[in-house]
């Protein structure tokens, strides 16, 4: 059974996903593409965090890297959708590089701090650097570009034709982070949050594969920014803002630290919650504040990781409801 | 030039000395109880708030809604520490962070639906509302009043802490919890009157930032915190001498970048912290590992 459950459940996410695309109105389809762009950012932060066990407040920096670094491509030097989002994602990548190199030599509270330092410095940048930036205006009219690939051309200026690229980036992304956590690689990140002097002993590099899943996870967060930037045909310095960086560790939270579709969940939530909440109120993040509350004090398996036990499924020992250990 | 010069390191000393009150209660929480308290800069808020209504209330007398208004805040802080926190402490970093942030969250809108979301303008406070010249230029009164506050603080928690039996207590709490419970101290009672203390220097701090930012805002809290954050963790984190000179040099490094160097003094700042985390992570004041 077990064996055929994530096939399974990725045709049902696949088709589901697609049915929205055909047959959605305006709104539902923007709203599942803001979902995705979400949970792109949280599945990537998520091995940062639930995997490794490092809480960044800076990973703003990276998904303002991979916003600024297409909307600057566009202006500069090529409309091309896929190429300037391949340039937002590599300079998302070249900043954790950079960042990560310094903020691995750190765990625990002097990491949050470190990152924290890093992604305001990123932000004050962008925010004063007004001739390249834009300053708080951000860039403007970054328009969706057909995509040409030898003879054909696809229109993306639709939403639900744009939807069906980031439908595609969202499949290959949870296809990427599923592979990545099953990995040696995966496995050895686990490790490090369980023991990491175990590891240490074992003659592994702790600094080397925090900074791999640091870099992996700004890569993820450069996706999303560059594909938000296109979404929104803007970008905003507060995209690099320390409160954007909480976002994905709420979204991780809500859905379950410890669980692969944790942060896919808690994005689905925290999005269609938020609209819920705001034609209700205007207060929408004394509601959010309160859930939050609820999930920390009695459920910190988050929604996935609660199901999970609550309908009694075995659990593999990475998977423990418990979340991240102290 | 040399006037010139004066007031901006007088500036400095005031953005100091007001980012100073902020941090202390920051900086004693964090020694004692060990959680780093993103809800801080919301009792910052509610403090200003507080106090700006209770002056309201009692005839436009800044001192009383100085002495009032902050004590309210500490029975949100005894509540918070009470029937939350203390559930929080075993369990890993996220955690901790994300339930002082989810109170951010909540008293942020909460703040929002009892006063609006726009800004409120700030009261005279008798005495302290003019200017005096200095070498020539005008200096704002208040701004010096922040200037003789700051230390005043500082020397009364150095007292209470250094000289008081209550502040042996705390000390020898911080530095082993498990030896001050096996000699009769009772720790979880401790942590919360150390959490509300904490509370209380940071409402306070808001209370006297009313007439010194001029206006107060519901997003007023989340701007404060990062700099009392960067100010712990330039002086070391849990070191109340530490954030007190790291809140001088904030202060001094903010006016001269503003002057100076305008497009990069934020940039500044935050190199100055992760420089210090990188090469001197306990800080200048922290004691080594």
């Amino acid at each position: 059974m077990r064996r055929y459950a994530l096939p399974l459940i990725a045709c049902l996410i696949l088709a589901g996903l697609v049915l929205v695309g055909i047959l959605g109105s305006r709104f539902t389809v923007y709203i599942t593409m803001r979902v995705m762009i979400l949970a792109i950012f949280a599945l990537g932060y998520n091995l940062l965090l639930g995997r490794t066990g490092l809480l960044s407040f800076g990973h703003a920096a990276f998904f303002a890297g991979g916003s600024y670094g297409a909307a600057l491509f566009f202006i500069h030097v090529n409309r091309h959708p896929l190429l300037c989002i391949a340039a937002g994602i590599a300079l998302a990548i070249v900043l954790s590089v950079i960042i990560g190199f310094f903020c691995v030599r750190h765990t625990e509270i002097y990491f949050a701090m470190l990152t924290l330092a890093f992604g305001m410095m990123v932000f004050s940048l962008i925010w004063n650097m007004r001739e390249i930036t834009g300053g708080d205006d951000g860039l403007v009219g970054i328009a969706r570009a057909p995509i040409s690939l030898w003879l054909v051309s696809i229109s993306l200026a639709k939403p639900s034709h744009y939807y069906f690229l980031v439908m595609a980036f969202f499949m290959v992304s949870l296809a990427l982070v599923y592979v990545i956590r099953q990995s040696p690689l995966g496995l050895i990140l686990s490790g490090i949050r369980e023991n990491d002097k175990r590891i240490e002993f074992a003659g592994i590099s702790l600094k080397n594969y925090r900074l791999a899943a640091f870099v992996i996870s700004g890569g993820f967060a450069g996706l999303a920014g560059a594909l938000a930037t296109f979404l929104n045909s803007n970008t905003t310095p507060f995209s690099a803002h320390w409160t954007h960086s909480a976002e994905p560790v709420l979204v991780s939270l809500i859905g379950g630290l410890q669980t692969f579709m944790g942060p896919v969940v808690g994005s689905l939530i925290y999005v269609v919650l938020r609209e819920v909440i705001e034609r209700f109120t205007q207060n929408w993040m004394l509601w959010f504040g309160i859930i939050l509350l609820i999930i920390i004090m009695g459920f910190r398996g988050g929604v996935v990781g609660s199901m999970v036990s609550l309908l009694g499924l075995k659990n593999r020992p990475d998977e423990r409801s418990e979340g991240v250990s102290a | 030039m040399l006037e010139s010069i004066v007031h901006v390191c007088l500036a400095g000393l005031s953005i100091g000395m007001f980012i100073w009150l902020v941090a202390s209660g920051l900086t004693l929480i964090f020694g004692v109880l060990k959680v780093l308290n993103f809800a801080h800069g919301t009792f910052y808020m509610l403090g200003a708030y507080l106090c700006y209504w209770v002056l309201g209330r009692m005839g436009e007398n800044f001192w009383l809604g100085l002495a009032i208004g902050p004590l309210v805040v500490c029975a949100a802080g005894f509540l918070i520490e009470r029937f939350f926190l203390r559930h929080v402490y075993h369990l890993a970093l996220p955690y901790q962070l994300l339930l002082t942030f989810a109170f951010v969250l909540i008293f942020d809108d909460a703040v929002k639906i009892l006063w609006g979301a726009g800004s409120l303008g700030s009261p005279n406070v008798p005495g302290l509302s003019g200017s005096i010249s200095i070498l020539g230029r005008n200096f704002p009164l208040y701004s010096l009043f922040m200037i003789a506050v700051g230390p005043l603080v500082a020397l009364a928690m150095w007292t209470f802490l250094e000289r008081t039996w209550w502040g042996r207590i705390i000390r020898a709490s911080s530095s082993d919890r498990e030896m001050a419970a096996a000699l009769g101290v009772r720790v979880p009672a401790l942590y919360t009157a150390v959490f509300v203390l904490g509370t209380w220097l940071g409402a306070l701090g808001g209370g006297l930032a009313v007439p010194y930012v001029g206006l107060l805002t519901p997003g007023m809290g989340e701007a404060i915190i990062i700099d009392a954050f960067v100010v712990a963790v330039i002086g070391g984190l849990g070191s109340l001498k530490g954030a007190f000179f790291g809140a001088l040099i904030i202060g001094l490094l903010s006016s001269f970048g503003t002057r100076f160097l305008p497009t990069f003094d934020m940039f500044l700042t935050f190199i100055l912290m992760a420089a210090v985390l990188l090469w001197r992570p306990q800080g200048f004041f922290g004691e080594a590992k």
